[in-house]
């Protein structure tokens, strides 16, 4: 049997290639430091090993196809929520209503598996946005309520809401968008973002000195924010034709949405750290810091590239 | 045998599954974690979660090993909260209320320590309020009195009182931090060791993030 088989040859290459991606650094890390063993690498070692994980746990999923696939950035949105829940200030009351907005998890990632597109796309930002305070009220407690109402929501947006949009960008299907089908264009948003992220931070390093927001993040420049958009158009340009359904022009444009959404992304995650005083979202990603730390410009690109893809091919 | 069974699968089935994957634990300083017993791990108390968390830092291997030290009047209560208590926890029970006639409260710890296992001890003596810290029993500087040897580990833990505080029945998953100290042995007064160790167990709580849960 092939494990591959349910895959389209497009999406099995971007793996590949990948992989190729992670062997190569880690070669280099290696030669690196049997070359120049004084020469202090910082957290690059167990950052690529946690790149490690996340690639071998995406390919699995995709590999494993539905239902694995859903259930797996519901994990994604678990950990994340989780994260986002222990690092605001919450409310002793409020462990049940964060109970409830745990339980809409796998309600929302139902409805991802059942493309029920609608209640997907109303269920956390209007029901949820209504219950949950109506659950807080039973409580009674109104000292912070809307501090811990606001809160809770936004933990449910970021996480579960917006992160949910790459698990149903997976489901769309090949008549509509191509022959890679909905994992096609699951790759090409992880892909643009990641490597957006990792372009706008190497072109920053080479090259930053204009800061663009000091207040919120000091190591963010124009020199990293433009390299790396342009950097992301260009990729989205080469792999555009074999992943997505778009026309040059389209994947264009899809490129400087991610790069530009990848970056606020950034820089609100950042802003929330800020505000919090800490310096990582956690500690379950070595290298990263916490799983928001790696999934922060996700926040922002999944929607919007799924809404673009959505608007253009149905 | 049927014991030693089903403790290796409760750990496998339910508290590790719990601990990493439902709670999600950040450890501080794991390379200090004893590899060898015997040792004193002293940690505050907040949650019946506590012992899964410190269980859960040490390997599958060592689970006979390692013994928390546990009321024998609320872990004792009924023949199957006994046996799941002695059997399958492994737990040490102390009474807590004795009268001198009644002989050694500490005897069989000193025996599991002269055995080279790990105790882990709550020195609060009761999970009390959650996230907040109590006053010491001596009962750990007892023991570190009568074993010099032995290294006393404190180790702060934060979360667990919010996943599942005292006298909730509703699990709500949040992430914990647990900080490993550095190992204290014995000074030579009983106090002074116990203010010491909730020094160092306070201190400890300085190193991770504890937003405001009120």
């Amino acid at each position: 049997m092939n494990w591959f088989s349910n895959l389209s040859l497009a999406v099995e290459y971007s793996l590949v290639a990948i992989f190729s991606v992670l062997i190569a650094s880690t070669l280099i890390l290696k030669l690196i430091g049997w070359l120049k063993p004084e020469k202090d690498l910082g957290d690059l070692p167990p950052r690529i090993f946690s790149w490690w994980i996340i690639v071998s746990m995406v390919t699995v999923a995709l590999v494993l196809q539905e239902p694995y696939s859903i259930m797996f950035f519901a994990l994604v949105s678990f950990l994340g929520l989780k994260e986002f829940y222990s690092m605001i200030p919450t409310r002793r009351v409020d462990r049940r209503v964060l109970f409830w907005a745990y339980l809409a998890i796998p309600v929302q990632y139902y409805w991802i598996y059942d493309r029920w597109y609608d209640m997907f796309i109303i269920f956390i930002p209007v029901y949820l946005f209504l219950l949950l305070p109506m659950r807080m009220v039973f409580i009674g407690a109104t000292v912070g309520f809307l501090r811990a109402a606001s809160s809770t929501q936004w933990g449910l947006m970021t996480c579960v809401f917006c992160i949910g949009h790459i698990a149903y960008l997976g489901t769309l299907d090949v008549e509509h968008v191509g022959v890679a089908g909905g994992p096609g264009l699951t790759v090409m948003l992880l892909i643009l973002t990641e490597g957006n992220d990792i372009a706008q931070y190497l072109w920053g390093k080479a090259f930053g000195r204009t800061k663009i927001i000091p207040k919120v993040s000091p190591n963010k420049t124009w020199e990293g924010f433009i390299g790396g958009l342009a950097t992301t158009v260009a990729l989205s340009y080469l792999i555009g034709p074999y992943l997505s359904p778009f026309t040059t022009q389209q994947a264009l444009i899809a490129g400087g949405l991610v790069g530009t959404a990848g970056f606020i992304g950034d820089v609100v995650m950042s802003a929330i750290k800020r505000d919090l005083n800490i310096k990582d979202t956690g500690g379950t990603l070595p290298g990263h810091g916490g799983i928001l730390d790696r999934v922060d410009s996700l926040i922002y690109t999944a929607p919007i590239f799924f809404h673009f893809s959505f608007w253009l091919t149905f | 045998m049927i014991n030693q069974f089903l403790k290796v699968m409760f750990q496998c089935l339910f508290v590790r599954p719990l601990v990493l994957l439902l709670i999600g634990l950040n450890v501080r300083f794991r390379e200090r974690i004893p590899e060898t017993g015997p040792a004193i791990i002293a940690a505050n108390h907040n949650s019946h979660l506590d012992s899964f968390i410190l269980q859960t830092l040490f390997p599958l291997q060592m689970m006979n090993k390692v013994r928390p030290v546990a009321a024998a009047d609320y872990f004792l209560k009924n023949k199957w909260i006994a046996w799941f208590s002695l059997k399958i926890m492994g737990v040490i029970p102390v009474h807590r209320k004795v009268r001198h006639s009644e002989g050694d409260p500490l005897s069989a710890c000193s025996e599991a320590l002269e055995a080279g296992d790990i105790l882990i001890i709550f020195p609060e003596g009761s999970r009390g309020e959650a996230e907040m810290l109590d006053e010491f029993k001596t009962g750990v500087a007892h023991l570190a009195q009568r074993h010099p040897e032995v290294p006393v580990y404190p180790l702060f833990l934060h979360g667990c009182g919010k996943a599942l505080p005292r006298g909730e029945g509703l699990f709500v998953p949040f992430f914990v931090d647990a900080v490993v100290g550095q190992p204290m042995t014995w000074s030579g007064d009983r106090m002074e060791f116990v203010a010491k160790l909730k020094r160092e167990i306070e201190n400890l709580a300085d190193h991770c993030q504890r937003p405001a849960w009120d």
